[in-house]
């Protein structure tokens, strides 16, 4: 207990599942039990760590997609070549444990009296994060506006599906579009955030997750279209490698 | 500064990268899976010299002999098939590469070094004794399972030295400098093994 | 591969820092470029963490996990503001 005050909180504890909930067929979000969770921020990740039987580690980090005041939940995406997704997608089962350390971060995070107005870009599983900022928003009542562009593949790659139904949400399918599709079918553009993207001139919050490619691309877009480069928060994911 | 020793909780049934089942047990060195892919780990952004100004030289201080691509491409080359292993535990087998012995290019020049230190677009370094990467034990490669090596892995030209972790192998590889002692390249600065033999497990400096 | 950030590596640094870093001012020692850590260019290279200035791709830091210690050099850095923490040591893990 004396090391752990030490070093604050950021020990690793060990995380049991409670549900697992399959977001696509790919994705598959885990609902946490971590005695001594000291609570989070919206925004803020955990990371997981699994060490197997031969004593072998890897480590990932892996955003927190509740709010503030619910339980800890993940959202993992199965990575092709991964090491850990796999594991977290396929074979973890409630009752399964391992360790995390947490919450982390004190620069991607959003707490209402940060204000806005909110202009929130994800690609893929970058929408993370974004839910959670959502949800706390929602349960605090917060009057700022919110907007959120998600970029995804396809229809079936939408995480969230059914609770980010709505109009703060822009979709766009860059890859397959369903018959009778009106929305976006496109990378994001300057165009495209042009027209989604609150105006400069409402001097708004602006949070981009995703791939690097996207998040540089987004978030260079919105500079050209004004936005202050200091209220642009951005979180890249990796595909290889880490997270 | 030190780690918590602790002991670490193990989860059920994780086994870490996607392994080859099938691979012979007596080809995988102590502490490594086999694995069918091709994990990309770098230190920097990857670089992209064009070829028109690619070189490779052997240095001692100065330059002894300097190859352009087209000089280098028109060297005898041979393929080279061959098992490697990462220090990050994976191991990959029957790898397929073309390229240059590295005994072709030290040919060309006159030395009496006992080590080289190979060095890279981009800065990265690593060290090697003279001995491991002559008598048919090192190449710099070019082509991979058939095709132009990829930037990422390395293109257009890597060091291949299989015997060693694959940390030695090194990426963008521009040249080797020839030194009378071993000196610690990028990685060996920071506790890696200046040797490297998987092997022998050498993974960190005291192994 | 493509640089992370230094939001992929808040839990490293926090254990070797003791506290929230991601929101730490850097300052390269070869541009001079100034910015947040969570900004910088992060290579999880395998062997170990490169940390680069995102303007001039210089290394500002590297950390290595060798056996029970982690090696942190932090000699490409100029200049490493650290934002007060609210309390000392940390009953918190945000800043």
């Amino acid at each position: 207990m004396a090391a752990a005050a030490l070093l604050g909180r950021l020990t690793w504890r060990v995380a049991t599942v409670t549900a697992v909930v399959d977001e696509t067929p790919r994705v598959r979000t885990l609902e946490l039990e971590i005695p001594g969770w000291p609570g989070h921020v919206a925004g803020q990740h955990v990371d997981v760590r699994l060490t197997a039987e031969d004593g072998y580690r890897a480590e990932r980090a892996y955003s927190l997609a509740s709010a503030p005041g619910e339980p800890p939940v993940i959202t993992v995406e199965r990575l092709e070549d991964g090491e850990v997704s796999p594991y977290l997608t396929e074979d973890v089962r409630p009752g399964d444990a391992f360790e995390v350390r947490g919450p982390i971060g004190g620069y991607f995070v959003w707490r209402p009296d940060d204000g806005g107005p909110l202009f929130l870009a994800a690609g893929g599983s970058g929408v993370v994060p974004m839910r959670a900022i959502l949800r706390h928003r929602r349960n605090s009542m917060s009057e700022v506006r919110a907007r959120l562009l998600y970029s995804s593949r396809t229809l079936e790659d939408v995480i969230y599906r059914a609770e980010l139904d709505g109009e703060e949400v822009v979709h766009t399918l860059t890859r397959a579009q369903p018959p009778g599709w009106t929305g976006y079918a496109r990378r994001v553009d300057t165009d495209l955030l042009r027209e989604v993207a609150w105006p400069a001139e409402d001097g708004p919050l602006a949070f981009v997750c995703g791939p690097t490619s996207f998040v540089e691309s987004v978030a260079a877009g919105l500079v050209e279209l004004g936005y202050a480069p200091g209220r642009i928060k951005t979180e890249r994911f990796g595909a290889t490698g880490g997270r | 500064m030190k780690k918590e020793t602790d002991m670490s909780f193990v989860s059920r049934g994780f086994r870490g990268r996607r392994r080859d089942a099938r691979a012979d047990p007596a080809r995988v060195p102590p502490g490594q899976s086999v694995t069918r892919d091709f994990p990309v780990l770098s230190a920097g952004p990857t670089p992209h010299t064009p070829l028109d100004q690619w070189t490779f030289s052997i240095e001692n201080g100065g330059v002894l002999r300097t190859w352009t691509w087209e000089e280098f491409r028109a060297l005898p080359s041979e393929p080279v098939t061959t098992d490697i292993h990462c220090v990050t535990r994976w191991s990959k087998l029957d790898t397929a590469w073309e390229g240059v012995s590295v005994d072709t290019l030290l040919d060309e020049v006159d030395h009496d070094a006992g080590y080289v230190l190979a060095f890279c677009d981009g800065g990265y370094t690593t060290n090697l004794p003279l001995e491991d990467v002559t008598g048919g034990k090192a190449w710099v490669v070019y082509t991979f399972e058939g095709e132009p090596l990829d930037p990422e892995h390395g293109g257009p030209a890597r060091l291949l030295v299989p015997h060693l972790y694959f940390w030695k192998s090194a990426k963008w590889v521009r040249g080797l400098r020839l030194l009378d002692e071993d000196e610690p390249g990028f990685w060996e600065t920071y506790g890696y093994h200046m040797y490297g033999d998987p092997w022998r497990q050498q993974r960190y400096s005291g192994d | 591969m493509e640089a992370l950030d230094g939001n992929a590596i808040g839990g490293m640094l926090y254990y070797v820092f003791g506290g929230e870093m991601t929101m730490a001012q850097a300052e390269c020692g070869h541009c001079g470029a100034r910015g947040l850590l969570a900004e910088c260019a992060v290579y999880l290279g395998g062997p170990g963490v490169v940390v680069r200035c995102r303007v001039c791709h210089t290394i500002v830091m590297v950390l290595v996990e060798v056996r029970e210690m982690m090696c942190v050099d932090l000699g490409g850095l100029s200049d490493l503001e650290v934002p007060a923490w609210r309390s000392w040591p940390s009953d918190s893990t945000i800043p």
